[in-house]
């Protein structure tokens, strides 16, 4: 796997996406925000993956639409290669856009059902007008078999192939324009067990052959564990812990990490590890609590925690808490 | 902990359960002489991939079938000494919810967006029981206090949109329990659930199951959820039973081919690997069901025989039976 001292491929910084909610029948007032992600910051370096994981409505699907520009970002910055993404002509952003794709989870909803597997594949290349007609074509049947399906289904549509299979024409038209990042939001989530291992194995191999650089973005922290390099825990719209993944899952020092890692069911029937059960729901992100904002479901919470934001700090190399034990 | 239990009484037997569907195609068989049985306070979890029948098991065993397409061709459910199959449909309706009652997997659609929850588990209290409404909404009050929501009074009046989706899924297992069931069938209770809210969730149920003491039908694909939760785990595979045992044997022994498959394709937690292994190709058509053994086209130990003959689910230790010709009848079990 790949050294910590790579460049970076993505830096973002301070970065903030608030939904704003506005009321009024003509004159629309905005009346409050969805504080969707919050003073993000982390980068992801070259030929790495980075895993993203949290619980539904923490933001982290935000984190990856804004990166790819199809949200834009309240503030802060992206940096890709070299380039503020956030600061580009709408011409340059599109042209950086092609080194940057994105897998998503519902391989039902994200394949347009009329459009045969070929032009589904082909579009990314008409979009950006790489080669021509009998080079996209060649280029369809080498991707189709590059992610383990026969060229000879370039016809087909998607209603004929199963979840695991539509996944990896959704994978075969991420790679169509030989991305450096593919950011990958729930991937395997929809899939079976055994159809996930699968797609996960592929999206494995693919980044030993392409060199490619993964943000992956799940909920499921076994499946995160077996494919991240490092890991980023988000609350809220918060990133709270981020590390090597090692560390992360041999010594999580913020509470909801370990309170995260405790509820996981083991498949095994080995000795029980103690769970920790969180209290409560995840508080709404229109009204995030004050302080940390976890601070309402954490076992270890003082007054300190209700009135003040910790902030991310590192406590040892590379593995970063937001959480005053640890300040 | 219940396996003495289990021996000594089963709340539910499940015989040879068959269900088919009519379609456009021809017929197809979701469920095939499916056995099993399911002891006094005991939790079996049914496992499998989606489309293996394990819904429509649970589907029968309740006799919401939608007749026609389907129709139940075979079988016996016996609860409580009871032919379910044999009861007329006003019968089924006095048991269904009262002594036997189902929790679904989708906490947002399966409660009615225009009643109040109060309004909805007060409806199913007076349905079954002979008490007066101020008595079915003190009850109502005391069910929501027993799955852990906060004020209980005021929440009876919310509307269904009003509540989280763990608090939903409270509100559903207050709702099922509210007539003291014999028998709960939870359909993937919390595969729409965050792992935290999932883990409140699973604790709740395990609480309530030592506090009524009904038996439990968990019904998922997560095989975490059930190496903690069940006693015993049946795992099905294209309409049928290919492994039985208790969790533990399950988990630290696997026989069947596809149970050792399913356990090898997930990544652990608690331990590192560089591949996963995987089960080659896909699920079978249910229409176009392999001759002999059903799983022999994606098993990496099938031998001629198993492509021509089906096999029979044996006994291969006490307790474990499993349907694989390659299984030995031996105490350590496993063909490896």
């Amino acid at each position: 796997m790949p050294a910590s001292s790579n460049a970076a491929v993505v830096e973002v910084k301070h970065l903030t996406k608030h939904f704003p909610i506005k009321k009024g029948l003509f004159i629309r007032k905005q009346t409050g925000a969805v504080r969707a992600v919050d003073d993000v910051e982390f980068e992801i370096r070259d030929g790495e993956t980075l895993g993203l994981v949290g619980e539904s409505g923490c933001g982290k699907t935000t984190v990856g639409r804004v990166i790819l520009g199809l949200e834009s970002p309240t503030s802060g910055s992206i940096m890709f290669r070299g380039d503020d993404l956030t600061k580009q002509s709408p011409a340059k952003l599109r042209a950086l856009r092609r080194d940057m794709q994105i897998v998503f989870q519902d391989p039902y909803g994200s394949l347009n059902p009329r459009m045969t597997v070929e032009s589904i594949v082909m579009e990314p290349m008409e979009i950006h007008g790489v080669g021509s007609a009998s080079e996209r074509k060649a280029r369809v049947a080498e991707l189709l078999e590059k992610v383990g399906l026969d060229p000879d289904y370039r016809k087909r549509y998607p209603n004929e192939f199963s979840g695991g299979q539509r996944q990896r024409i959704g994978i075969a038209r991420a790679l169509a324009l030989n991305p450096k990042l593919i950011i990958c939001d729930e991937p395997v989530s929809a899939l079976d067990v055994s159809v996930q291992s699968q797609v996960v194995n592929l999206l494995q191999d693919l980044q030993h052959e392409l060199g490619l650089t993964y943000l992956f973005i799940s909920h499921d922290l076994s499946v995160v564990k077996h494919i991240s390099d490092r890991v980023a825990v988000m609350y809220l719209g918060k990133i709270v812990e981020i590390a090597p993944k090692s560390e992360l899952y041999a010594n999580p020092l913020h509470c909801y990490t370990q309170a995260l890692l405790s509820a996981i069911p083991l498949a095994s029937t080995g000795p029980r590890r103690k769970r920790i059960i969180l209290q409560g729901d995840v508080p709404s992100p229109l009204n995030p609590p004050s302080g940390c904002r976890f601070h309402t479901r954490c076992p270890n919470a003082q007054s300190r925690c209700r009135s003040e934001e910790p902030a991310p700090t590192e406590v040892s190399p590379g593995h970063i808490v937001a959480c005053h034990r640890y300040c | 902990m219940n396996q003495s239990a289990h021996e000594q009484r089963a709340l539910l037997e499940v015989e040879n359960l068959t269900t088919c569907f009519d379609t456009e195609d021809g017929l197809v068989t979701p469920v095939d002489s499916v056995s099993f049985s399911i002891g006094l306070g005991e939790t079996l979890g049914l496992v499998g991939e989606s489309g293996c029948g394990k819904s429509v098991t649970s589907l029968s065993i309740m006799r919401l079938i939608p007749t026609p397409p389907g129709r139940i061709a075979s079988g016996r459910v016996i609860l409580d000494g009871e032919d379910l199959l044999k009861k007329s449909v006003h019968e089924m309706d006095e048991i269904r919810g009262c002594k036997a009652s189902m929790i679904f997997q989708e906490p947002m659609t399966s409660l009615n967006p225009v009643f109040t929850v109060g309004n909805q588990i007060i409806e199913t209290i007076m349905r079954h029981q002979k008490v007066n409404k101020v008595d079915a909404r003190a009850r109502a009050v005391e069910m929501l206090k027993l799955v852990g929501i906060p004020s209980a009074e005021s929440r009876l009046d919310d509307y269904p949109h009003q509540l989280s989706g763990g608090m939903r899924q409270r509100v559903m297992i207050a709702m099922s329990l509210s007539c003291n069931p014999k028998l709960l069938i939870a359909d993937e209770p919390t595969t729409a659930l965050d792992v935290t809210i999932q883990a409140q969730i699973l604790e709740l149920l395990e609480s309530l199951q030592e506090q009524l003491g009904m038996s439990v039908l968990l019904i998922t694909h997560a095989l975490g959820v059930v190496a903690e939760v069940a006693d015993r785990v049946a795992v099905m595979y294209a309409g049928q039973i290919v492994e039985e045992a208790d969790t533990e044997s399950l988990f630290s022994s696997p026989v069947h081919p596809y149970t050792l498959g399913l356990l090898q394709s997930i990544p652990k937690l608690d331990e590192e690997r560089d591949r996963l292994q995987t089960i080659e190709g896909v699920v079978p058509n249910p229409l176009k069901m392999p001759a002999g053994c059903r799983f022999h086209p994606r098993c990496a130990h099938a031998q001629e025989r198993c492509k021509v003959e089906a096999p029979a689910l044996r006994a291969i230790a006490d307790g474990h039976n499993v349907r694989c010709w390659l299984a030995n009848p031996s105490p350590s079990g496993g063909e490896r």
